[in-house]
């Protein structure tokens, strides 16, 4: 932020701290379809993991974890998981998002491709909100030196 | 599920809201409004809304906490009342 004081004892807990935050935050995305959670509170969470560096270290260190051009990026790369996913259901014959039909391509039964259909969509929700968040940080502090 | 513990959040929830409101240091303010988000969660995990709560817990307490705070930085306060 605006100060420039380096605690170390300030960097060395965010820096310790934050990537458990996403390996809890991967767990949630990742297990969204059996327990409370899912791709939006996985990837703020992924998101809070890196503002937590932007915080603490400065915008200019935390580049090295996540860059400024990423996070726009990411988004339409979680959207196209999102769409393509759906799009690809209905190109194999069914609706949109009918996770059903994508059996014919994956090797397994159509139980679990439910459950697949489901987690692409999750891991693209969870992408594509992790990248966003971190980008709408990035330009609230555009064009700040010292931020 | 408890109504007691129920009745002790939504006290918490009105006395962080009318802090929230009526403090004058916006830093403090944007404190309070994460307590009250956070207070707000533990609310709906009580009432059995895990999904919800757990939401409002990660999006309350954590991302917006952090806009507010980087928008107060960046913007100056005019009047002197």
């Amino acid at each position: 932020m605006t100060r420039k004081i380096d605690n170390p004892v300030v960097s060395l807990v965010s820096r310790l701290i934050s990537p458990f935050i996403m390996l809890y935050a991967l767990y949630v995305i990742f297990h969204g379809h059996y327990s409370p959670g899912g791709g939006f509170q996985g990837g703020t969470m992924l998101a809070a993991a890196v503002l937590l560096l932007r915080l603490s270290v400065g915008s200019e260190i935390s580049q090295l974890q996540f860059r400024k051009s990423w996070g726009t990026r990411l988004g339409a790369v979680g959207v196209l998981i999102y769409f393509s996913t759906g799009f690809l259901c209905l190109l194999l014959g069914g609706k949109f998002l009918d996770y059903k039909y994508l059996a014919k391509i994956l090797p397994v039964s159509e139980v679990m491709a439910r459950s697949w259909g489901i987690l692409f969509v999750e891991i693209g929700v969870g992408v594509a909100v992790m990248g966003l968040l971190v980008s709408i940080y990035d330009d609230l502090l555009e064009g700040n030196p010292n931020a | 599920m408890h109504p007691e513990v129920e009745i002790i959040f939504f006290i918490l929830l009105i006395i962080t809201a009318l802090l929230a409101l009526n403090v004058k240091n916006l830093l403090l303010a944007v404190v309070t409004l994460t307590v009250f988000s956070f207070v707000s969660a533990l609310l709906y995990v009580a009432m059995g809304a895990v999904d919800v709560g757990f939401t409002e817990a990660v999006v309350g307490a954590g991302v917006t906490g952090v806009l507010f705070v980087v928008l107060i930085f960046k913007t100056v306060r005019r009047s002197s009342d």
